[in-house]
């Protein structure tokens, strides 16, 4: 949309292995779950990256990485160029002020002996320099009538309200120190229907007010398109496919986000007989034991020997606009397709 | 103004339909009051057929299914009236043992969350054996054997080695299937499921669609498929019933809702869609809150949200208007909706 993107955050290589253990005295360490497995991106300022994957393919472990809720096993997450994955100590708290994060549960995610004044000034109390203490109730409230909460329900607790505004609560939390960066974790999954479509606008609203880059990461395909500038695809610790909305909708090359756009079913019975369907046989293989060379291959229909032996990297290839991790991308256009 | 549309509108042929809900009541006695969870719900369902139930959490789809198979919580739950029709033969009025019998055999059930509904400490294999062997007597090494084809029809890989693994060795969308291995087991006439894969992935999703509707192409089975998916409806449903604070706002085959819907929360609801060509706009919302049953609106119990609201609607409850013969909305002004159109 707009001129040379600055980035905000830049993720290269980023891996994180969790030891997978036997016996309940004398641990040993008989392998690892690659949770994530080597991702690199960009974010830019003030844009929306959508993410996407089936569950376990580690979405939110990438989101905690960013967070530097837990530590990676290598690689490194640059926030305004500095790598919050080495950061220690007074700069670790600075750092971690700019990316906060929305969860999935508006239901356990907010702690139901809090009020909503403390739940949303709690990051006050930790980063203790941002608001004089006089000055945050005011505040608060500023931020409950940002999300379109009514300021004056600043006492009542969590159960006290519905599910859509425990989420605009959570949102309101994650804005108060004025982070750069939100990372959204299934922000409208639980959410009913008619409710989802308030908490979106709500998010984009925001982005436009504040500036603010979006990590989102859902696992409904059409919520993602809406709100995303560009979308990143991930199966088994991997990105397999990243580009703008467009490219990634319309023209995929990678035939894991090919099969994922194909089984989402279309609002619109219109012509529902001729609509050809790929649907993936079996469950991803298990984060412990990947395939070898494309982590795809053991559901992938275009598989031949060179997938086994190597493993492809993230990179455009010829005929494609946008990076894909397939030996033999090409782009399909399966949503519009008949 | 309209007709009220006394009878069932929807799959009903001239003799009644295989399954009739007609005018259910159910309410919840709760310390916090009286909640009525479902307020004169009238659906039908006919072999071959799939009708999908529409609502969002809350709006009594869940209720009047175990309704249905007879396994509501009671106390705190209560049937204040209706009738519940299988083979024209009202099920509330039978006795337990017939009932029992029904249940797996006329009309089973595929519930949301396969963890919870299946027994952690028995073996799969074992659970769905149980089936022949409670309703038909088979033995033991019989039943296991069907245990096994069955797992094999609803694609449950190595079916024979995993037979005796147990619900928590199995991913998500397995344990649906064998969820489905024992609705189907004892070959019902109704298949209810209930948010059959709303906790899954697409992919699965997809996969767990396609056994549902081979399935049902194989055996004729009526099919009550109840979600809040807009997209899993216009894929499979043959009629439509759209659910709101316990009643049916709205019925209507499938195309004809999509296109033109007749009810102000339908057309909201799938107005509020994501949309390609209209990305980067506000997408529309329903204003508000869905009703909170302890203190249900009067009048309409969608007019705190409706932008069609007149003042009637305030204290008038619209009854379903028969808009035509498989057509019912239950909105005062519901041509004004139709007229309007779907976006
Ligand atoms: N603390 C942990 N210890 C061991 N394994 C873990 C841990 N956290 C996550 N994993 C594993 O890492 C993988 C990725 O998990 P993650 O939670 O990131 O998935 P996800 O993409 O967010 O899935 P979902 O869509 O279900 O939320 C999974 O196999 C998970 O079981
Ligand atoms: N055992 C119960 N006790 C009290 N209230 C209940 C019980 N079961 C369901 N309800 C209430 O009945 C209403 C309808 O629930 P349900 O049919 O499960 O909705 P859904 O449409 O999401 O399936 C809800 O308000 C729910 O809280
Ligand atoms: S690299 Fe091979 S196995 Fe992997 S997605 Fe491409 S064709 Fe399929
Ligand atoms: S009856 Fe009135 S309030 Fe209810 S849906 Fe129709 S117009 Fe809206
Ligand atoms: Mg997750
Ligand atoms: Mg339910």
């Amino acid at each position: 949309m707009t001129a040379p993107a600055e980035s905000i955050l830049e993720v290269r290589d980023l891996v994180k292995h969790f030891p997978l253990t036997q016996g309940i005295v004398f641990k040993r360490q008989i392998g690892a779950i690659k949770a994530v497995d080597g991702v690199s991106f960009d974010l830019h300022r003030g844009e929306t990256l959508g993410l996407v994957g089936e569950s376990g393919c580690g979405k939110s472990t990438l989101a905690k990485l960013l967070m530097a809720l837990e530590r990676p096993t290598s690689g490194s997450v640059r926030v305004n160029g500095r790598d919050i994955t080495q950061a220690k100590g007074g700069e670790l708290k600075r750092m971690r002020r700019n990316i906060q994060m929305v969860m999935q549960d508006p239901y356990t995610s907010l702690n139901p002996r809090m009020t909503v004044g403390d739940i949303v000034g709690e990051p006050f109390e930790i980063h203790s320099d941002v608001v004089p203490k006089g000055g945050r109730r005011r505040k608060v409230q500023e931020l409950l009538e940002v999300v379109g909460l009514n300021p004056d329900h600043i006492n009542r607790y969590p159960h006290q309200f519905s599910g859509g505004q425990r989420q605009r609560i959570g949102i309101a939390r994650g804005l108060a120190l004025q982070p750069e960066i939100i990372i959204c974790d299934e922000p409208v999954s639980a959410l009913d229907v008619s409710i989802q479509a308030q908490v979106m606008n709500l998010l984009e609203r925001l982005q436009n007010e504040f500036n603010l880059a979006y990590i989102f990461i859902a696992h409904d395909l059409s919520v993602v398109r809406h709100i995303s500038d560009r979308v990143a695809v991930m199966y088994l610790g991997k990105i397999v496919e990243l580009g703008r909305d467009r490219e990634i909708y319309e023209r995929p090359t990678h035939p894991y986000t090919q099969a994922l756009l194909s089984a989402v079913p279309v609002p619109n019975p219109e012509g529902r007989e001729q609509r050809q369907r790929i649907i993936l046989q079996g469950d991803p293989p298990s984060p412990a034991n990947p395939p070898s060379g494309c982590h795809f291959r053991t559901r992938c229909w275009k598989a031949q020997d060179i997938c086994a032996q190597q493993e492809p990297l993230l990179e455009i290839r010829q005929g494609s606009d946008h990076p894909s991790a397939c030996h033999f991308a090409e782009a399909k256009d399966v949503v519009n397709a008949p | 103004m309209t007709e009220v549309l006394s009878e069932h509108v929807g799959s009903g042929s001239a003799g009644g339909a295989l399954l009739e809900v007609e005018d259910l009541h159910v309410e919840f006695r709760t310390r916090a009051g009286v909640a009525k969870a479902v307020n004169g719900v009238t659906y039908s369902v006919d072999a071959g057929r799939t009708l999908a139930v529409l609502g969002e959490s809350g709006s009594g789809k869940s209720v009047t299914a175990q309704t249905i198979m007879g396994i509501l919580d009671m106390p705190p739950g209560r049937i204040t009236g209706g009738e519940i029709r299988f083979r024209g033969v009202d099920l509330l009025k039978l006795p337990e043992d017939q009932r029992r019998k029904i249940r797996g055999e006329g009309i089973s059930m595929v519930f949301q969350d396969a963890l919870s509904a299946l027994n952690p400490v028995f073996p799969v294999g074992w659970q769905i054996a149980e089936m022949f062997r409670m309703h038909r007597g088979t033995s033991r090494s019989d039943a296991r054997k069907k245990a096994v084809e069955l797992m094999d029809r609803v694609r449950i890989p190595a079916a024979k080695e995993r037979v005796n693994d147990f619900p928590h060795q199995f991913s998500g969308g397995m344990r649906q299937r064998i969820m489905i291995a024992m609705a189907i087991a004892l070959d019902p006439e109704v298949l209810i499921a209930d948010e059959p894969t709303t906790a899954l992935d697409v992919t699965v999703q997809a996969q767990i669609m396609g056994l549902l509707a081979e399935l049902q192409r194989d055996s004729n089975m009526g099919l009550i498929l109840i979600t809040h998916d807009l997209g899993v409806v216009a894929d499979v449903a043959d009629e439509i019933a759209v659910m709101y604070g316990g009643r049916i706002v709205e019925k209507a085959p499938v195309h004809d809702l999509y296109r033109n819907p007749a009810h102000p929360y339908s057309k909201g609801l799938l107005e509020s869609i994501p949309r390609v060509d209209l990305k980067g706009q506000e997408l529309y919302a329903i204003k508000g809150m869905p009703p909170n049953l302890l203190e249900m609106p009067t009048g309409c119990a969608f007019h705190p949200r409706c932008p069609y609201r007149r003042d009637n609607c305030v204290t008038d409850v619209p009854p379903l208007y028969t808009i035509s013969g498989t057509r019912g909305s239950a909105c005062h002004y519901w041509r004004e909706v139709i007229d309007d159109g779907s976006r």
